[in-house]
Formats: C-alpha cells, sequence, structure tokens
C-alpha cells in the first residue's frame, strides 16, 4: 500500500486503493463476499484495482475467469441466489454488454417473475468513460443504458469517500447493484479519512452551494463540472454542483430542491445525448419543477459519434468544462 | 461396473409411479391446451408432449437438497419435482395463489420449497445461472447437484460453451441434460449445428457423457442414476444428452410448417407413455385395470387444480411494483 498516514487522520490515496481498500475490508468482513472476473488475481486487474488481493485471499476469493462475461456474470447471479455475496468484476462497461442478457434477462427480473422467492445479492463492479485514447470499442459511458433498468440499482462513485464507501452498501442490498468506476478517476490522489468506512448508496450530494444555477452530473464529468464552477465564479457566477452517485434510483429531491432555489439548470452526462441520462434528468425537473425555471433546461453531453483516437478529436467529443461553463452562460443569458 | 444403488428399482410400485407421473404430465398439459382454447391461460405455452419421460426418469433420482434449472418448457420438471399441481395451474392462470404469484406464468414457474430455480425462457440462460448455485454450493461445501435442464438449441448459443467449460475448470457438480427434441422452435438440429451428435461437445470440454433413448423413462433413469451417482462422488460435471422429440407445435402459435407430419406421426410411435405401457404389460408388470385407476386419479388431482385456479384472485394493480427490489433490507437467500 503507498498509503502515508497524516497526523489530521485522514490518508493520501488514490481512487484506485480507495477502491482496492473495500474490496479487502468487504472480504475481510464478511465470508460470503469474493471478488470474480478477468484477470482480477494473477494480473491484479486490468486497472490494478486489485493488485495484491489474490495473495492476501486466495484464489476462491480471488477467482481468476476466461473471457465468458456471460457466463462468469450468470455464475455470480446464481451465487448471490444461492446465499453467496459476489463481486462480479467486469473488465469494463464496453465488454458488458456481452453479459447484457444475464444482467437485464436474469439479474434484474428474478425477483419479481419469481414472485420474491429469490433476489439476487450481486454487486457488478466495471469501468466506465473515455479520455485514455483507446477508441471506439473501449471508450463507452453505458451507466444511463443500465439505469433505464427497473430491478437493478446503478452507482457512479465520482469521490475518494464513494469509491471507498459505496461498495459494502452496495453488498448489503438484497438486489442487484452496479458500479461504475470512470476510467479516469482511478489515478486521482487525495485525502481520505483514515477511518472512512460506508457511505450511503439512495442520495445525490451537493458538492459545492451556489444560487446562481444548478450544474447536475455524476462519476468522472463531476470534475469538470467541479472546474467549470470555479471558472464561472471568477465571473461572479456562483454555480453548485450536484453529484447524483446513484443514477438508479435519481434522488429527485436534492435535484429538485436545488433547481428550485437556482432556477437554473445544465446537466452534464457523458452518455450520448439522445436517450440519456441527462435526457430523463431534465425531463424531471420539467416535470417537478418547470413553474421555478426562469431558463430552458440545458446538457452538455457526448457528441453523437463513436468515440475516436485522437486526442484532440477525442477531447472533443465528450463534455468539457468549457462546454459547461458555456452552457452555464448562456442559461443565464450571459454567453 | 454400476454399483447396484444406480440401478433401477424394478418393482411394480416403482414402474406403476414412473408411469403415473409421465401421464400426469400428459394429462395435465392436455388440460392446459384446453384451457388455453378458452384464453384461461395466455401468453406462451410450450408443451412437453413426448418429452416427459426425461423429466421423470432424471427428478426422482435427485435428492430433495438438490437443486433444477429448467427451460420455458417445464410443467412437467415443476409436477415431477413436487411443487403443487395447484400452484402450477394457478400461475398458469397468472393467479397471485400461483406459484411465482402470477407473475412469471406458464415460462417462469419457480419454487423455493423445492429448489426449483425457475422456468429460464432465454435460450441457453440458465446454464451460467446453474454454474452460480453449483459455485455457491462448492463454496459453502454444500455437497448437493445441480441439475440443469436445456434443449439442443440452447447448444448454439454461447453460454452453453462458456458454461460447460466453466464447470470443469472450477470443478462444479452440474449435471447437464440436454433434451434433444430435434429442433430448435423450427429449425432442425441439422441445420443449426456441424456437429448433430451433441454429447460428443462435452467430451470436448472433457466432461463425461452419454446419449439416452429419451423416450424411454427406465433406459432415462438408469442414465439418470449413472450420471448423479457420477457427479457426486466424483464433484464433476456430467453430460446426459436425451433423445427425443416434440410431439406437438413449439408454442399454441406454431403451424409446424418445418416438419412432414410423417415424420410426426413415426415418433408418435416411438411416443414414451404407450410405449412403456405396452411394456410393462408384457412384461405383466401392471394389471389391466391399472392405468383407468391412475388416470382417474390424475383427473381428480387436475379438476382440483383447476378449480384452484379458478377459485385464485387477481394481484390488486396496486401492487404492480412490489418486488422489483426487496422490500426489506434483508436479503431473501439462504
Amino acid at each position: 500500500m503507498q498509503q502515508e498516514l497524516v497526523r489530521s487522520g485522514t490518508i493520501e490515496i488514490t481512487y484506485r486503493e480507495a477502491v482496492r481498500e473495500a474490496l479487502r475490508d468487504a472480504i475481510k468482513r464478511d465470508e460470503r463476499v469474493f471478488l470474480m472476473g478477468e484477470d482480477v488475481g494473477r494480473y491484479g486487474g486490468c486497472y490494478a484495482v486489485s493488485h495484491g488481493l489474490l495473495a492476501e485471499f486466495g484464489p476462491e476469493r480471488i477467482r481468476d475467469t476466461p473471457l465468458s462475461e456471460s457466463g462468469f456474470t450468470g455464475a455470480g447471479i446464481g451465487a448471490a441466489m444461492a446465499g453467496m455475496r459476489p463481486i462480479v468484476e467486469l473488465m469494463t462497461v464496453n465488454f458488458s454488454l456481452l453479459a447484457l442478457d444475464q444482467i437485464l434477462n436474469t439479474a434484474a427480473t428474478v425477483r419479481h417473475m419469481s414472485g420474491n422467492q429469490f433476489g439476487v445479492p450481486l454487486v457488478i463492479r466495471m469501468a466506465t468513460g473515455a479520455g485514455r485514447q483507446l477508441a471506439a470499442q473501449h471508450s463507452h459511458s453505458l451507466e444511463g443504458w443500465y439505469a433505464h433498468i427497473p430491478g437493478i440499482k446503478v452507482l457512479a462513485p465520482g469521490t475518494l469517500e464513494d469509491a471507498r464507501g459505496m461498495l459494502w452498501t452496495a453488498l448489503q442490498d438484497p438486489d442487484p447493484v452496479l458500479i461504475f468506476e470512470n476510467v479516469m478517476l482511478y489515478n486521482m490522489t487525495g485525502k481520505l479519512a483514515a477511518d472512512a468506512g460506508p457511505v450511503d448508496i439512495d442520495k445525490a450530494a451537493v458538492r459545492r452551494s451556489g444560487r446562481d444555477i444548478s450544474l447536475i452530473t455524476y462519476g468522472g464529468s463531476l470534475w469538470k463540472t467541479l472546474e467549470a464552477a470555479t471558472a464561472l465564479a471568477a465571473d461572479n457566477i456562483e454555480a453548485e454542483v450536484i453529484d447524483l452517485r446513484s443514477l438508479r434510483p435519481l434522488d429527485d429531491t436534492t435535484i429538485i430542491t436545488s433547481v428550485a432555489k437556482t432556477r437554473r439548470a445544465v446537466i452534464v452526462d457523458e452518455g450520448w445525448r439522445s436517450g440519456s441520462l441527462a435526457a430523463e434528468v431534465g425531463m424531471r425537473i420539467a416535470e417537478q419543477a418547470f413553474w421555478s425555471l426562469d431558463a430552458p433546461i440545458s446538457r452538455v453531453c457526448s457528441e453523437e459519434v463513436p468515440i475516436p483516437y485522437p486526442r484532440h478529436l477525442e477531447s472533443a467529443a465528450i463534455p468539457q468544462a468549457p462546454k459547461i461553463v458555456a452552457a452555464a452562460k448562456a442559461a443565464l443569458g450571459r454567453a | 461396473m454400476t454399483a447396484p444403488a444406480d440401478k433401477p428399482h424394478l418393482s411394480r410400485k416403482h414402474m406403476l409411479d414412473l408411469l403415473k407421473q409421465t401421464i400426469r404430465i400428459r394429462r395435465f398439459e392436455d388440460k392446459c391446451a384446453e384451457l388455453y382454447t378458452q384464453e384461461k391461460i395466455r401468453g406462451f405455452l410450450h408443451l412437453y408432449d413426448g418429452e416427459e419421460a426425461v423429466a421423470v426418469g432424471i427428478i426422482p433420482v435427485l435428492e430433495k437438497r438438490d437443486r433444477i434449472v429448467a427451460t420455458y418448457r417445464e410443467h412437467g420438471h415443476a409436477l415431477v419435482r413436487g411443487v403443487p399441481m395447484t400452484t402450477v395451474m394457478a400461475e398458469m392462470y397468472g393467479k397471485q395463489e400461483g406459484c411465482s404469484r402470477g407473475r412469471g406464468g406458464s415460462m417462469h414457474l419457480f419454487d423455493r420449497a423445492t429448489n426449483f430455480h425457475g422456468g429460464n425462457a432465454i435460450v441457453g440462460g440458465g446454464l451460467p445461472l446453474a454454474i452460480g448455485l453449483a459455485l455457491a454450493d462448492h463454496m459453502q461445501s454444500n455437497d448437493l447437484v445441480i441439475a440443469c435442464f436445456f434443449g439442443e438449441g440452447a447448444v448454439a448459443e454461447g453460454e452453453f460453451h462458456e458454461s460447460l467449460n466453466l464447470a470443469v475448470l472450477w470443478g462444479l457438480p452440474v449435471l447437464f441434460v440436454c433434451e434433444n427434441n430435434l429442433y430448435a422452435m423450427g429449425t432442425a438440429l441439422a441445420l443449426s449445428e456441424s456437429e448433430t451428435d451433441i454429447q460428443r461437445k462435452a467430451s470436448c470440454y472433457r466432461i463425461a457423457s452419454e446419449p439416452v433413448d429419451g423416450m424411454d423413462v427406465v433406459a432415462v433413469e438408469a442414465a439418470a442414476r449413472r450420471a448423479v451417482h457420477a457427479v457426486r462422488e466424483n464433484h464433476k460435471p456430467y453430460f446426459l444428452e436425451c433423445r427425443t422429440y416434440r410431439l406437438r407445435a413449439h408454442s399454441m402459435f406454431d403451424p409446424q410448417l418445418y416438419r412432414d407430419k410423417t415424420e410426426i406421426e413415426a415418433w408418435r410411435h416411438k411416443e414414451p407413455i404407450v410405449r412403456f405401457q405396452e411394456w410393462l404389460q408384457a412384461n405383466h408388470m401392471i394389471h389391466p385395470d391399472d392405468v383407468p385407476r391412475l388416470e382417474a386419479e390424475i383427473d381428480a388431482e387436475i379438476a382440483e387444480a383447476v378449480a384452484f385456479a379458478e377459485a385464485g384472485s387477481w394481484e390488486p394493480v396496486e401492487q404492480l411494483t412490489r418486488f422489483t427490489y426487496a422490500e426489506s433490507a434483508a436479503p431473501t437467500d439462504r
């Protein structure tokens, strides 16, 4: 571990290490918990999240799988039904599509379809997002798609606290929970309370308070949005930044309370614009806070294009702070 | 050498039990078809007509603690496993007294009490589930067998291959039962598989396998005893290919354009109930009045099931979204 204990009771830690600590903690605390997925053991995890865990916990609990996403995701569902608390790691959201049948047709349906006789207390983790020049097949942000599905819960930890704390709470949930870790956050370093532990998984969080406009986002876009808020502050615009944290269920109360105060909203979402989670959030604002609005709701989403390889094109395809600043200023009539 | 315990008991009582179960499934489903035309049962209805010997030969060999994963053609499996006919019929009606609260219907019979992990209506979708059930039992040192039923159509799915591979890699006690009825809906086996000797595919994954005449309930039971014994003793998967035939349409919407009536007729001569009955008569194992007596018992059970379903109630619409998620924090598992 590359953690450094400092006197204030906080540690310096990366997002990657925070996820790893969450895994270690869960596996230690509950003998039913195990991790399985491609290269989680001997390789140490595609993003090095599970590095060292095989040596610590052995191959039964840090279980390398063949490249059979549907097979081992289904195995996680079955194991959860039969009393275990599996954590399935799908290397990235891109490969999760090979397991979509099991996630959508089995995990999400079994409780309802069986008349509540069987539940699936399963956690599925995966990396998501663009920004590493991995081109069109390795850069998807499909968490908004998954949030469309009743029967599962969808989380997007954007902070170190959530990377460390959401997993345990998700494991206590009696239903399937998908956790999306944005690839650009793994190297993010910051301070975390030495005794950081479980956090709630059903509330949005106000990451920056402001009176002029609500910027609503999650995951990897959170930091770009906070950067945009800082830039806006230089122009005397006080933006409130909402981190959704849970994409399903959505915390309408926090969203609507903020918009009722600021009367303006921009939604920032790395998913493609059409049919996006941003569209859902925007519609909820329209349904629940229409009469509070002083300006049209607007969105900063990914461009409707497969994510390209060259840095400048990739960068242009996904939300960036200047676009968020521009959208906020437009909503305030200060473009 | 087969251990004595692995042989079917050719006692009169046991033979009558087998015969009764096959007739029970057939007559139950005949009733379902009738109720379907009366629009009491809706949606898809996939009948097991002709294939009864498979479920009847295999499921009683399993122990109560063992688990079953089945397909959308699973009425027979549920009945033989001991899911009450009353709650199965109520499920077909969509009544809340049904074995899945009416939420699943014909294709999604579930029953926790008998470890019946569902009718799965995605072809091949049950195989990974069976792997997971077996993995959990393996990790919890529960010594039990998972019987996973699927049709030969599932063999074309990636999940079939992924699951066989995982079962061997992880040393899991799964009994794979391929119910090869020669047609994946309307696509003949020869049109969908480059290797039509399906049980050979298991050997590529180093799984012991055997084909069995799925129209012969005694042969199926004998094979099932060998297979279940092998799975339990060796803690390894085993693969049975039961060669059978679906005598009726795929579902109630199927005009059967893809096969000749003469082919169906030819298979009707091999159908499992009459064949077994004739064999028992030739060997003086049943009396002339046995079959009418069994049929009367079964008809009374069916009448009771229909009455139960008719008397059942509709789930209030206010409860539509219940159990999309758990209502209490405690996970429902064991």
